[in-house]
């Protein structure tokens, strides 16, 4: 079992690789924290320091420690892995049906997508029969919307099915 | 004593029938969080937390309150019975928790830890009620630049304390600043870092950063290894518990021990998981029957359990007294408080009254409730966690995406929560910690304003903050605390050389 394990499973990014990337984004955020901080003034005004000051050495620190955060991403081993493919594969798994449906809801509604997106999962991950898969992704916005919209009184995204059923 | 009929004026408050319902509603809600992967403390209550808008804000935050006990209990029961820790501080508890059930020990085991956290949250409760006067009234002398230098012992523990490198620490801390700069300035008016865009001018939401970096975040790590929940039967029932209650006063040392440490632990930033583990180490090393530790000894439970409620509910006392979370839910009660327009510190006992007293009452009650509510419900609660992943995923995510756009009725705030959720996972990944970035994001703008007025009073000098004897020595309290390690290392150093 361990000789599958060692075989297979090595392959994935490498954790210098992801650190060096991870030290470089923060060190572009903090240059765009530092130009924002600029165009708002960083020197003194009539009420004390101006918009910009704060942000501004903010954005240095986070700029230090980027530089230093580089310098010991490059030291690590080329050995370490951050994940292996196959936990990639099962996090992307997530994260692009996930994804899909945050960009939907300002189309379809709230109630739409979520029907949408817990078919799919019971289907490609869990493969459900077509019953228990409708009355679960039925089921959970039917009740989501008595909850929040009837006894919260809090109204969420709707799109055009709602629209055409009256709502 | 004034403390006295405060608290009786805070128990009527809790008493009410409304408050008495919020208050399972809270617990029963905290502990079906505090079980499912994803949704754990900070990010439940963030998520329950613009619900709350149409309620008073003396009920709302007993209902978040309790919403956080029952987190607090509802870890330990995925810990014992299923060898995963609800919460950071309940990994200690999974060391002789899990052990002890798979020798057939659950019930033993659920009993003992929500006992000892009851005993422990307790504890802190009284040790607030005592305290928490006292702190605000001297806190009232704080100025601008005592204020500050509190805001500064605290980041300083943060990143002095905690177990990743100090500099990514830095990083992920001052990131949260710069986010919560984003928008609106507080003191000029004027927007800053928005680069035109209308959506940032209302910046960046402590609520969406919470729900993104703690509850995406969390699901995505839990998911590298499929989730596959194979856990023990609960074995709950009243001969256990009573039998377990005759067992435990043997630990009262260990206990108090705890407690003690809970509450010390609670009141600094560092929190209640470094509290659990460390309660542990110790206990281990005290007991008699410290051999067994590991392999499922009930005082392994008490100690990681009292230690860890311990501290939560401690972690409730800089929040109200001085304006300054120990924790990240204690930041984001706090963040509820400013929506309020409740202003914790000294001012809240002074102005609040009814509301601080209602609070700290309905933490006895919420206590009592919640102990009741775990041990007779241990197995429903248990079989929340036997659904398969293909339906409670997409139901959890469900959940995060309404939380996340009932905080301003934005879709984009939840395309954001996503953003921040992919960001946590890979920021957590390569061990950049999030609660000093989510303590930032809340902190951030009250931290520069008192930061800008102390200059102001200075004419721009720094000198203001060693300019009386209580701002120099807090300050200097955080720079031990920021060089810390530096500052252990030598000592042992030290010790080897003297030794020797």
């Amino acid at each position: 079992m361990s000789d599958k394990a060692e075989g297979e499973n090595r392959a994935g990014p490498s954790r210098r690789g992801v650190e060096t990337g991870v030290a470089i984004a923060t060190a572009i955020f903090a240059v765009i924290v530092i130009v924002g901080s600029l165009q708002a003034g960083i020197d003194w005004g009539v009420e004390g320091p101006r918009a910009g000051f704060f942000p501004f050495y903010v954005g240095i620190a986070i700029l230090i420690a980027s530089v230093v955060n580089l310098f010991y991403a490059r030291a690590e081993s080329a050995e370490d892995r951050f994940a292996d493919w196959g936990q990639l594969r099962q996090v992307l798994s997530v994260v692009v049906p996930a994804a899909i449906y945050v960009a939907i809801i300002p189309w379809l509604g709230i109630y739409v997508s979520s029907f949408l997106l817990i078919a799919f999962f019971m289907r490609r991950l869990g493969n459900y029969g077509w019953h228990l898969i409708a009355a679960v992704a039925i089921g959970v916005p039917v009740l989501t919307f008595v909850v929040f919209e009837r006894w919260f009184l809090v109204p969420l995204p709707k799109g055009p099915v709602e629209a055409w059923l009256g709502f | 004593m004034e403390e006295l009929t405060n608290l009786f004026h805070g128990f009527a408050v809790a008493l009410q029938p409304f408050n008495i319902g919020v208050m399972f509603l809270g617990i029963v809600l905290g502990v079906i969080i505090g079980v499912l992967p994803g949704l754990g403390g900070a990010n439940g209550v963030a998520i329950l937390l613009p619900l709350t808008f149409s309620m008073s804000p003396t009920s709302a935050i007993i209902m978040l309150s309790c919403i956080y006990w029952g987190a607090l209990f509802g870890g330990a029961i995925t810990s014992i019975l299923f060898n995963i820790p609800g919460e950071p501080w309940s990994v200690a508890t999974t060391f002789d928790g899990h052990p002890m059930a798979q020798q057939g020990k659950a019930g033993e085991a659920l009993t003992a830890a929500f006992t000892s956290s009851f005993v422990g949250a307790l504890f802190a409760v009284i040790m607030i009620t005592l305290v928490a006067p006292l702190v605000a009234a001297f806190a009232l002398r704080f100025g601008p630049a005592e204020q500050f230098s509190v805001y500064f012992l605290a980041f300083c523990s943060f990143v002095g304390m905690s177990k990743e490198p100090p500099f990514k620490t830095v990083a992920s801390m001052f990131i949260g600043f710069a986010l919560a700069a984003v928008g609106l300035d507080n003191v000029t008016g004027q927007l800053r870092l928005t680069f035109g865009s209308e959506t940032l001018i209302t910046g960046f939401d402590f609520l969406i950063a919470v729900i993104g970096l703690f509850g995406i975040g969390e699901i995505l790590l839990s998911i590298e290894e499929g989730l596959k929940f194979r856990g023990g039967a609960s074995g709950m029932s009243p001969k256990v518990v009573l039998q377990t209650w005759m067992e435990l006063p043997r630990y009262w040392a260990t206990s108090l021990r705890s407690c003690i440490i809970g509450c010390w632990m609670g009141i600094s930033p560092a929190g209640a998981t470094p509290a659990s583990f460390m309660s542990y180490g110790i206990a281990k090393r005290a007991s008699s029957r410290g051999k067994n530790f590991g392999k499922g000894e009930i005082e392994g439970v008490v100690a990681p359990e009292t230690a860890a409620h311990a501290a939560g509910t401690s972690a409730l006392l800089p929040m109200l007294s001085l304006g300054v979370p120990g924790s990240p839910t204690a930041a984001v009660l706090l963040g509820g408080l400013l929506i309020w327009g409740l202003q914790p510190g000294p001012l809240l006992f002074v102005e609040q009254k009814e509301f601080v007293w209602g609070l700290i009452a309905s933490m006895y009650l919420g206590n009592i409730a919640g102990l009741l509510v775990v041990l007779t419900c241990v197995p429903l609660f248990a079989a929340i966690l036997r659904i398969p992943f293909s339906i409670i995923a997409p139901v959890i995510l469900v959940v995060c995406a309404i939380g996340a756009y009932t905080v301003h009725n934005s879709t984009f705030d939840v395309v954001l929560m996503m953003v921040f959720g992919i960001v946590g996972y890979v920021m957590k990944k390569c061990d950049y910690p999030l609660a000093p970035m989510v303590l930032a994001i809340v902190l951030g703008d009250k931290a520069e304003e008192n930061f800008r007025q102390s200059l102001l009073a200075s004419q721009g000098s720094l000198t203001i903050f060693w300019s009386n004897g209580l701002v120099t020595t807090i300050m200097v309290l955080g720079l031990i605390a920021l060089f810390w390690p530096m500052i252990a290392n030598t000592f042992t150093k030290l010790r080897g050389a003297v030794a020797s």
